[in-house]
């Protein structure tokens, strides 16, 4: 059957919602009008350039009021998360007035074997050259979709370029309680970083656990912290003010 | 997966619909939240046969046009007001990319909506017009003029004009 061309014909091949007998047919004709062609290529020029625009929501951190909680009963409220914001703040202002490396005598759980199993993860995936990750930033969205439904809980990749440092991709890895996820991100001059994100057991939030730690294992720069149900550990090797500041980044982030 | 999981794997897309509709940061992420607190509450007398997708656009749908109506709402955006730019490394001419705003800020809401719906969420013409709770051939009709307009605002053969909006 060959019923005329339509003008909804034309949208639905701009639109890509043409089945594939159509499509032909619709090709074909469009093949000898150029007028009509170039009205088809002014459509999906547009929607391309609605993309360019708009699709960079799409990578930005969720803001914390949207995410609906838990047990669904109640949102978050903005003020609750503002005095998180300021306790953490007040933490890394100390930590940085402090001056000196923190030899952390662990309080909360886990947190004895997330630096060194994060600096572990770093220094066994970063030197690999063809398979640094599973799934590369050119796959973001898939990536962020599986290691999200795989930790439990919605995870986005902070954005570095601030500083100069892409997304690589990401692996989902084992840890000593259940899945762990790793981010990969690397700058101009090859230098590697690491994003540990490691779904902790239900603990009480202290104001001990709520700031920045920092480990040095083995030459590799640890800095950790536990926010919400996770424990974060970004591990490098740029120095620790460098990785400071990195993880300061990245905190953000994390929690806007 | 759970409700709440499945809706906020929805909420990166939610949130790209509401900012191209609005045009504004702040007022996009409202809308986004009333959208989820309206869908959560909905959730257990939600079909589960009916794609998640189109009903939660469909919730939103509904929200900014009772929004609008409350507000009896003047179609006008000035340059105050227009959105931060999003910083992206193959970022167009920041001119073009104020352009585009405004030019959808003045496009009829209806054909916005469609508009938005279509070219940027690539949902199919049955969903958009589930969404909007209109029939596929408006949906279609819409389109066309939204593409037809767009071009001229664009081509800067649309004079700019406030439009009030009766409520």
């Amino acid at each position: 059957m060959n019923a005329p061309i339509s003008e909804e014909d034309l949208h639905a091949y701009a639109d890509g919602q043409l089945d594939a007998a159509r499509l032909t047919q619709v090709e074909t004709w469009l093949a000898s009008h150029p007028e009509r062609r170039a009205q088809v290529e002014g459509w999906r020029a547009q929607s391309a350039k609605l993309h360019r625009h708009y699709d960079a929501v799409l990578d930005e951190p969720i803001p914390a009021r949207l995410m609906p909680p838990a047990n669904q009963s109640h949102w978050f409220e903005a003020r609750h998360f503002a005095a998180i914001a300021w306790l953490m703040l007040g933490s890394v202002i100390g930590f940085v007035l402090r001056g000196e490396p923190a030899h952390e005598q662990v309080t909360g759980l886990a947190s004895t074997s997330l630096p060194h199993m994060a600096a572990v993860a770093h220094v066994v995936y970063t030197p690999e050259v063809r398979h640094p990750v599973e799934v590369a930033a050119d796959q973001e969205a898939h990536l962020v979709a599986w290691l999200s439904k795989r930790l439990g809980a919605q995870l986005k990749p902070p954005q570095l370029s601030e500083a100069s440092y892409q997304l690589v991709g990401g692996r989902l890895l084992p840890g000593d309680q259940g899945e762990v996820a790793q981010f990969m991100y690397e700058n101009q001059d090859k230098m590697r970083l690491t994003l540990y994100i490691q779904p902790q057991v239900a603990s009480k939030a202290t104001a001990a656990d709520a700031s920045f730690r920092y480990a040095n294992e083995k030459g590799v720069d640890v800095f950790y912290w536990t926010e919400d149900r996770f424990g974060y550990a970004l591990s490098g090797k740029s120095g620790r003010e460098e990785m400071l500041k990195l993880a300061t980044l990245v905190y953000r982030q994390i929690k806007p | 997966m759970s409700s709440r999981d499945a809706i906020v794997a929805e909420i990166p897309r939610l949130r790209r619909y509401a900012r191209a509709l609005t045009g504004r940061a702040d007022t996009a992420d409202d809308l986004v939240q009333d959208t989820l607190e309206r869908a959560l509450e909905k959730w257990r007398i939600w079909q589960r046969d009916r794609d998640l997708r189109p009903w939660l656009f469909s919730i939103m749908h509904n929200l900014h046009v009772d929004t609008r109506r409350r507000e009896g709402r003047i179609e006008y955006c000035d340059d105050a007001t227009l959105p931060e730019l999003l910083q992206r490394a193959d970022q167009e001419d920041s001119l073009e990319l104020r352009d585009l705003d405004r030019a959808l800020a003045l496009l009829p809401v209806e054909q916005r909506e469609v508009l938005l719906l279509v070219g940027l969420e690539e949902l199919p013409y049955a969903d958009v017009a589930r969404a909007l709770n209109v029939p596929q051939g408006t949906v279609m009709s819409r389109l066309s003029r939204a593409r037809s307009r767009l071009k001229a605002i664009l081509a800067g053969e649309a004079v700019p004009q406030l439009k009030v909006v009766k409520s």
